[in-house]
């Protein structure tokens, strides 16, 4: 395991640590206990390898139980019509087929939830335009426990955007499912309001050669916290997870992948880019591939870049890496943490460009290589103006 | 007619063991069109100069005064310096990843005009000058120096001193590390900017090869930090056929008095 930190602490507090081996790795990282009972699993108490970045206090309850749901979750879909859009009870036998809980939180939430919303993609149909689902937070100190699963059955290609808003404490499961053959991308986007609390796991299930592209958004809420773990139900699997970040003053936003590759000839590519700015801003990102036995001629690369923009921000890094065969195409991973570059600042403003554009420049050329592969136009140009917006913010 | 002037100038750089005096009382004067060659042994502290002048801010200036047309430029941020016609070609560019060339050309010549520039006479006057310093048109598409080698970085250099048109262009070793080609390309591009007579250029450079290309009208010698000899281009014959001996001596003779 390799893992680096950075944090700004003051003009010279400047601290890089990067260590391998020094922590006392756990048995295995991508085998991991799964169950849907919430007692199986004990109350963490943040010292865990799971929870050791995590402020727990600021969880509001979510792993020990004592956080009762007390609202709801809304959800609105639109977009294109060639969804099917069901709400349906704990009942449903499609629900939980994409994984099982991996932690506390998520099989509270799974115990926890009274109606889940189920979006699927008809067999070999290509709607046009994306499918909309908006989740509406329970509102200002309540709390609510969420499930939504998206399906894409078989031959269909479509584009999802999971767009999340307002208030409250959420802890939520959500199932990405791409059945055989299918194309499916998931745009997910956590732009809350500076008080929201999420822990959310994804469960993402890919069938004989799906292709599943996610982009993972998070801007907004005091606290998110997302699980992505991504596993293969067979052969020619291929999954592109993308993601962008930008944590303000205060904000703690962890992002925890697992590409658990159990089958031979699949493919999966992580990246993800972060920039932090202004007092306690935090950012984790932890990215676990494991390759097992069976998985050969495997083909993975992970990298998690971030750019630290003011003192006083902290970014933690860890990827990790476990091979069970050497029949592999190949496997990387990297990470950097880096502050924001003085030199590329003073080059531009050498030019006439004045310093706040200068900035901008920098930073949208950092993230640009993700945000261009957004191709829903829309989106992207929202995510191009939040960004700005959130240096415009740090510039005053 | 501009001039830039610059007047008793000391400056230094923090370092590990405290702050260091580079700049010893730098005195020059550079009127539009002219073209003064500034040469010293390596650590003499050219590239510190250039990068005062620029307002690099790793560079601290304690004391003179650097007047461009009468205004204080020691006062001026460094992209005011820019916008004011102060231009420095670097010796090492910086790559900027992820900003293409194209937008930063644009944003620079933006800048400096005060306007943008109409999209179609800018793709013109762009290809232009690229076609001249021998530039891919590619590189348009390119983030700004990266993965350029030391040659595409310095002709890059140039092209921006083509289209940003400064009237003082500071140019800091640019012909180091280039082939006889590349230097000859970088040359021309550099007459090119000063051929109607209204541009001043500060050349400074450590070898006196660049000026088989380059008449200047000035040679100065520059060591431990300020000018210790100027003269007209038979200085720098001097310089080709003995080095900076002479004037690395005299200063040191100078130390001991």
């Amino acid at each position: 395991m390799t893992e680096s930190t950075l944090e700004t602490t003051g003009p010279s507090g400047l601290e890089e640590h990067s260590h391998g081996g020094t922590e006392v790795p756990p048995a295995s990282r991508g085998h991991r206990f799964t169950s849907y009972d919430v007692e199986a699993f004990e109350v963490p108490g943040g010292r865990e390898e799971d929870w050791r970045f995590t402020p727990m206090k600021r969880l509001h309850g979510l792993h020990d139980g004592s956080a009762a749901a007390t609202g709801s979750l809304q959800v609105e879909v639109g977009g294109d019509s060639a969804a099917r859009v069901e709400t349906v009870g704990r009942d449903d036998q499609r629900l939980g087929t994409a994984g099982a809980p991996a932690d506390r939180i998520a099989a509270q939430a799974w115990c926890s939830f009274t109606e889940a919303t189920v979006v699927t993609v008809p067999k070999d149909t290509q709607p046009a335009d994306a499918i909309v689902v908006t989740v509406h937070g329970p509102g200002r100190e309540r709390t609510a426990y969420g499930h939504i699963q998206v399906r894409a059955e078989p031959l269909s290609e479509s584009v999802v955007v999971l767009d999340y808003r307002g208030s409250g404490v959420i802890g939520e499961n959500v199932e990405l499912i791409a059945e055989d053959s299918a194309r499916l991308s998931v745009i997910t986007i956590h732009d809350f309001e500076n008080d929201a609390t999420q822990v959310s796991s994804e469960h993402v299930h890919l069938g004989k050669d799906a292709v599943f592209r996610h982009f993972a958004v998070s801007l907004g809420g005091d606290l998110v916290r997302v699980n992505t773990k991504v596993s293969y139900g067979d052969r020619g699997g291929d999954a592109d997870m993308l993601g962008v970040y930008f944590s303000d003053k205060g904000q703690h936003l962890e992002h925890r992948l697992l590409m658990d590759h159990s089958q031979p000839n699949c493919r999966s590519n992580v990246t993800y880019k972060g920039a932090l700015q202004g007092d306690s801003a935090r950012s984790v990102w932890i990215g676990d591939v494991l390759i097992q036995a069976a998985a050969e001629n495997t083909e993975t690369f992970e990298l998690n870049r971030n750019l630290v923009l003011t003192e006083g921000a902290r970014a933690d890094s860890v990827p990790n890496l476990e091979i069970e065969t050497g029949e592999i195409v190949g496997a990387g991973h990297a990470s950097a943490i880096g502050r924001f570059d003085d030199e590329q600042l003073f080059y531009l403003q050498a030019r006439g460009i004045p310093y706040d554009q200068a900035r901008r420049l920098v930073v949208r050329g950092f993230f640009g290589e993700i945000l261009q592969k957004i191709t829903v136009a829309e989106i992207r140009e929202r995510l191009e103006a939040a960004i700005d917006e959130e240096l415009a913010a740090a510039g005053t | 007619m501009a001039t830039l002037e610059i007047k008793d100038l000391h400056a230094e750089v923090e370092t590990e063991e405290g702050s260091k005096e580079i700049l010893t009382g730098v005195n020059l004067t550079v009127s539009s069109g002219e073209t003064h060659a500034f040469m010293g042994p390596n650590g003499s502290g050219k590239s510190t100069l250039a990068y005062a002048l620029a307002g690099h801010p790793k560079y601290n200036v304690t004391s003179g005064s650097v007047l461009l047309d009468g205004e204080e430029v020691l006062e001026m941020s460094v992209d005011e310096r820019a916008r004011a016609g102060l231009f420095l070609a670097m010796q090492y560019p910086v790559e900027v990843p992820g900003v293409s060339m194209s937008n930063f050309l644009r944003s620079a010549a933006t800048a400096t005009r005060g306007e943008a520039p109409q999209i179609r006479h800018w793709v013109k006057e762009v290809k232009q000058a690229m076609g001249n310093l021998e530039i891919d048109e590619s590189f348009s598409e390119r983030s700004v120096n990266e993965g350029f080698s030391g040659g595409e970085k310095k002709r890059h250099e140039i092209l921006q001193l083509d289209l940003l048109k400064p009237k003082f262009a500071v140019l800091d070793e640019t012909d180091s590390g280039l082939d006889v080609d590349a230097l000859r390309v970088v040359s021309d591009g550099i007459n090119r900017y000063t051929e109607d007579g209204d541009k001043g250029v500060l050349l400074i450079t450590h070898y006196t090869r660049i000026l088989e290309h380059i008449k200047p009208d000035y040679v100065h010698v520059f060591v431990g930090g300020r000018v210790v000899e100027s003269g007209g281009p038979e200085l720098a014959d001097e310089l080709e056929k003995s080095g900076y001996v002479r004037f690395a001596g005299k200063k040191e003779a100078a130390a001991q008095s």
